[in-house]
């Protein structure tokens, strides 16, 4: 429960977790990585006859476990607001452009070194009805398996510097700062093709053996 | 490995508009609905005020008839939205599965991951089987819940056309939702 979000208001639960013991119904999980797959699942750039409008980004990084191990084979799916800042989905009705050469979904596996990789374009922030003058700071969402039911995940990665992380309740969810950090991908210009795209690096861990407690919300 | 160990990547609300990525592909049905023993298991997802949560993703993990994980032909893992006010999932009845300690056995069940526009985290429940009284009984988590009423709210409802598990977020009607120590 975070009060400034509005939407969690009325569905995040209030009773205390209960807490599981270790059985094999979570310690195992989904492989959930095996496809069907397309040739351009990874490359949302090129799913359309055009090319997307906006700034052409090449986001990747790491999926390590809680104790730094890479998780091979593992399944990253990733879904975003095109440049105009709209989501190209039917109850999406934020006046900004759509594109008809961007759906904004994608997925990829991780390689043996637990690397994803996506080309896409830099999502658009946003107007949402939270509050008054509500802005969403650019992001993708990403959705992660990991090696156990445990250790799914949903998150959102965002951009550098963006002006709009001190106004937006949901990045503000994460109340330790240090934790709000790790939601923010890097500019590495090792990972940008020149004359092409500009490259972001986003590692991810895992929940595990060694995670935070999180605190109940 | 050496050196210091990372910290979890925080988790963020799945948001309103996942469907196209995460709902592309039917994976409701674990099992041909042809296939002998199926079963239907379906429910909604309500708030605290009661209405029908229309933007929910549903995810169920499970063993096998024979109480294997992610075997041949059967990978267990099942995903619905509920766009339409509901949930559905067809299915085989997993069987009984180890528990813990040695010898333990955990009543057939399915592990149940909710998201929300609205849940900063995903909620975690169990669906167990209304048939199954006995297993039920000394099932090892689901007999350490001491509220008769949280332990009700994790065993399906047999209904027209199979099993309904209803998901209340919050109130009085509250489902019992599971946290893990790592």
């Amino acid at each position: 429960m975070y009060e400034d979000y509005a939407s969690t208001r009325l569905r995040a639960p209030k009773e205390p977790l209960i807490m599981l013991p270790r059985t094999l119904s979570d310690e195992g999980g989904p492989a959930h990585g095996r496809g069907p797959f397309g040739a351009l699942d990874h490359d949302l750039t090129r799913q359309h006859a055009g090319e997307p409008l906006g700034e052409r980004i090449i986001v990747t990084g790491r999926v390590l476990d809680g104790d730094g191990r890479p998780l091979r084979g593992g399944l990253v799916e990733v879904w975003q607001a095109n440049a105009a800042g709209r989501y190209s989905h039917a109850e999406d009705c934020h006046p900004a452009p759509l594109d008809p050469n961007f759906s904004g979904a994608g997925r990829c596996v991780t390689d043996g070194e637990g690397r994803y990789r996506f080309v896409t374009v830099k999502p658009g922030a946003y107007p949402w009805k939270n509050h008054h003058n509500a802005w969403r700071p650019a992001h993708i969402h990403f959705s992660l398996f990991g090696p156990s039911f445990r250790t799914r995940l949903i998150t959102q990665m965002y951009f550098p510097g963006d002006p709009l992380f001190e106004y937006d309740p949901i990045f503000r969810s994460v109340r330790d700062e240090k934790a709000r950090r790790r939601l923010i991908s890097t500019l590495d210009l090792d990972v940008t093709e020149p004359g092409r795209a500009l490259g972001y690096r986003f590692d991810i861990v895992l929940g595990g053996r060694n995670a935070t407690p999180k605190d109940q919300h | 490995m050496p050196g210091a160990t990372p910290e979890a990547t925080p988790s963020q609300t799945i948001g309103p508009f996942f469907h196209d990525a995460l709902l592309d592909r039917d994976l409701s049905e674990l099992a041909a609905p042809d296939h002998p023993g199926t079963v239907r298991i379906s429910g909604g997802v309500y708030d605290g005020a009661g209405e029908a949560v229309t933007d929910a993703m549903v995810e169920v993990w499970q063993a096998d008839p024979a109480g294997r994980f992610d075997s041949a032909g059967f990978t267990g893992f099942g995903r619905s939205g509920t766009r339409d006010g509901e949930f559905a999932f067809v299915t085989l009845k997993p069987g009984p599965a180890p528990g813990e300690r040695p010898g333990e056995v955990q009543a057939p069940h399915l592990s149940v991951s909710i998201f929300a526009r609205g849940l900063l985290d995903r909620v975690v429940t169990r669906i167990y089987f209304p048939d199954e009284e006995a297993r039920n009984a000394s099932d090892p988590v689901l007999s350490a819940i001491e509220d008769a009423r949280l332990r009700e709210t994790l065993v399906a409802k047999r209904s027209e056309d199979g099993l309904r598990f209803d998901v209340h977020l919050q109130g009085p009607d509250q489902t019992a939702f599971f946290g893990f120590r790592w």
